[in-house]
């Protein structure tokens, strides 16, 4: 009942919203400032810095928007938002585009109104257990307490794969992953579920994190993705074309070291030439200059140095690329032909 | 009879003997207080055991902690295997515990210098026995002193602010002869009018004596908790009276309106109008009007704190006599002199208790900002810093130290409390 309302509410609110804000790349540039919904803090994907600036992978998509669109990386207003209050803060206008781990799903692309444009961080929810526990497979958890972050589709996922198996568990709801570790390293619950990004990075910061493993399933597709409201299609093909720039960038070997050299004349691959504006005339297409993708990854730089810079093998977080290496490599990153 | 007869006879007095052992000094006091009985020996036999163990475990965490260290790792390196805190996180993080991470830096002695004046301007209040009436002057422009120093910009603001005041008060005191009702609605009406008429006079103004402004949503950490603590108290003690007041009225809509409103917010967790405040309102409210958060919270934490306040002095109200209110009529008093002068003086008096209680409760609420994403001190906490990669994982030092300011601030208050009921102490004991 409750969630009927609530559905319904938002409804409405993205009727009104999308008829009352549909050029939203002019009110941005009226505006000179990108507003950006981003996480209160997760590690390696959004957390302010000691000094305030905010860092992370979810970030650096944010920015690299605002380099394209504003010309300036740092022209962002960037707008933390919690697992319960990101989609309303997106639906009601408060931010321009929503970059906060958000796995992209069924109805939150239809009923809730948004349109996911891509897919930046390919995660799955996974387990991490105590190796006192003696636990190899999350099939053997029968009748384990399992903290569980609520209001994200990890708790869905959860009830779905123990009903699968025709095995029990007593859900310990937690609100944020900070809490959830420590409920964990508490002993509150036998074991803590959530993507496995996550679980990697938490347990990278626990005192001994080979006491912890990190079970081999993997029970869940979680594509994390940006999104934006629906109803202003220009606004969210330049959010597309952003995330897929990144993307391609990396694939043709475009980085923010070689941009300035690459982009003062042409070179012999067509596609370099297309995607940084000295062919063609695909920036004005979507509203910008010929040079967005130059600004965009000289700011930022491509897929693969924003994700080496904040999670990967070589950060405390220490993800592989995985399923997020390119096609080329074996991974699902594809972005389509800029053509 | 002859003197040889008796046996002994003393000249002189005996020297004071010490008193026995047993009942004197410390040890009088241990078999009094701790081993009076051997239920009560075996219990203090093991509390001593048990916060003993407690210190024991403690100390070596307390005293090995390391108070600089740029991470939790190298904290932990520096450590090496020994049981220590890594308190370096509050020296690194100290500015963005209590200011938050956007506050500008340099513009820290604002908020710094606004706390201090808190005190000043506080004193003529807590302390209004000891200190000259005219003091209280300070109280009085204290809130738009601080107003221009937290938030910034013009000055025309707040002393726009304090003129509409001002006149609202003359308002509400030429009007008072007709009715003590119609000049509180008066003089809210002038106070309107007032700024309407002046925001379009001083449209022109917002050069004069700025400071370099700050916008809300770069406040945080522990600055947040006492600008809504403070704020939310002190508004929804004049609000509370109302609405006690209200509640007992025989006026027939102001009473069901009171009674609708206390009713439905003590109905309501506080949580929910926090949400209401941050989610739905934005439905509501036109597209591309940015209404303050800060101040939306403040107007929800006030409403709450109200209704609570309120039903407190209405406790108060109830528990005079009637003899009182009987008094105060037959001196020929309207209602506003009577309240004012006979009820309200002894009604608070008896509410003090149940208000700090309140106030002491509503100050701890107030860090339930942060699941609405506000970055109060809980907020700080368990966002941006402990997802730093440097401090992911540090957690008694920081939710230790978080409950160490409200704990001096909360234990403040209610000594505070203590002494000032029994300075109040006048009745029969």
């Amino acid at each position: 009942m409750k969630k009927t309302v609530f559905l319904g509410a938002l409804t409405v609110a993205g009727l009104v919203g999308g008829a009352a804000a549909a050029a939203t790349l002019d009110d941005v540039k009226a505006r000179g400032k990108l507003n950006c919904g981003v996480n209160t803090g997760l590690v390696g994907f959004a957390a302010p810095d000691a000094n305030g600036v905010w860092e992370g992978f979810d970030v650096a998509v944010c920015r690299a928007v605002a380099a394209a669109v504003l010309g300036d990386p740092t022209a962002v207003e960037f707008v933390p938002t919690t697992a319960k209050t990101r989609f309303t803060a997106l639906a009601s206008g408060e931010v321009d585009l929503l970059v906060r781990n958000t796995t992209w799903t069924f109805s939150r692309d239809t009923d809730l109104k948004f349109d996911f444009v891509g897919v930046n961080y390919y995660d799955g929810q996974g387990f991490m257990a105590p190796k006192a526990l003696g636990v190899s497979s999350a099939k053997e958890l029968d009748g384990a307490t399992v903290c569980i972050q609520t209001g994200t589709t990890t708790e869905l996922n959860l009830a779905d794969f123990f009903r699968r198996n025709n095995i029990s568990y007593e859900p310990v709801p937690i609100e944020t992953n900070a809490e959830g570790q420590q409920q964990y390293l508490a002993g509150a619950c036998d074991t803590y579920t959530t993507d496995a990004s996550g679980l990697a990075s938490t347990r990278a910061a626990f005192e001994n994190p080979g006491d912890h493993v990190i079970l081999p399933e993997i029970i869940s597709k979680e594509p994390l993705g940006p999104l934006v409201r629906h109803g202003d299609n220009e606004w969210g093909d330049i959010v597309r074309w952003t995330l897929n720039a990144l993307i391609s960038a990396e694939e043709l070997g475009v980085t923010s070291a070689n941009v300035a050299e690459l982009a003062s004349g042409p070179t012999d691959s067509p596609e370099v030439n297309r995607l940084l504006g000295t062919e063609g005339n695909l920036g004005e297409m979507i509203g910008l200059g010929k040079d967005w993708a130059v600004r965009m990854i000289a700011a930022v730089g491509n897929y693969g140095e924003v994700f080496e810079k904040n999670i990967g093998e070589k950060t405390p977080i220490g993800l592989a690329r995985g399923l997020n290496a390119q096609w080329t490599d074996g991974g699902l990153l594809y972005s389509p032909p800029f053509r | 009879m002859s003197h040889d007869n008796i046996a002994f006879h003393r000249k002189h007095m005996l020297p004071e003997a010490p008193p026995p052992v047993t009942e004197t000094g410390a040890i009088k006091w241990l078999r009094e207080n701790l081993f009076s009985s051997i239920p009560n020996g075996i219990l203090t036999v093991v509390s001593a055991y048990v916060v003993l163990t407690i210190a024991m475990a403690a100390a070596p965490w307390f005293f090995n902690g390391v108070w600089d260290s740029p991470s939790l790792s190298a904290c932990r390196e520096m450590l090496d295997g020994r049981t220590g805190a890594c308190f370096a996180v509050l020296t690194e993080r100290w500015n963005q515990l209590l200011f938050g991470f956007q506050y500008p830096s340099r513009l820290y002695w604002r908020p710094t210098l606004a706390f201090v004046l808190l005190f000043v301007a506080i004193a003529p209040v807590l302390f209004i026995k000891y200190t000259p009436r005219g003091l209280l002057v300070l109280t009085g422009l204290y809130p738009f002193i601080a107003y221009w120093l937290i938030w910034g910009g013009s000055i025309v603001v707040p002393v726009v602010a304090l003129l509409g005041v001002l006149f609202g008060a003359f308002v509400y005191r030429r009007t008072m002869t007709a009715s003590a009702g119609v000049a509180v609605i008066a003089g809210i009406v002038a106070a309107m009018v007032f700024w309407w008429a002046a925001g379009a006079v001083t449209a022109g103004l917002s050069g004069v004596m700025a400071l370099e402004p700050v916008a809300s949503r770069d406040m945080g950490g522990f600055m947040i908790n006492l600008m809504l603590g403070v704020i939310c108290v002190s508004l929804s003690l004049p609000f509370g009276i109302l609405l006690a007041l209200g509640r007992q009225s025989s006026m027939p809509i102001v009473k069901w309106i009171c009674v609708a409103f206390i009713e439905f917010i003590r109905g309501v967790p506080l949580i929910t109008l926090l949400f209401v405040a941050n989610v739905v309102l934005a439905y509501f409210l036109p597209p591309g009007t940015t209404f303050d958060l800060i101040l939306r919270v403040i107007i929800m934490i006030t409403m709450f704190a109200s209704a609570y306040i309120a039903e407190v002095i209405r406790g108060g109200l109830a528990a005079l006599p009637r003899g009182q209110y009987e008094a105060a009529d037959s001196l020929g008093l309207d209602y506003a002199q009577s309240m004012q002068l006979v009820i309200l003086p002894q009604a608070l008096r008896i509410s003090i208790p149940g208000i700090v209680n309140v106030a002491v409760g509503l100050f701890k609420d107030t860090t339930l900002v942060s699941v609405i994403s506000m970055f109060d001190i809980v907020g700080m906490i368990r966002g941006p810093i402990l997802a730093s990669t440097e401090w992911n994982g540090v957690y008694w030092e920081l939710f230790g130290f978080a409950a160490l300011l409200f704990f001096i601030t909360c234990y403040g208050i209610s000594q505070y409390s203590q002494w000032l009921e029994r300075q109040l102490q006048t009745d029969h004991r």
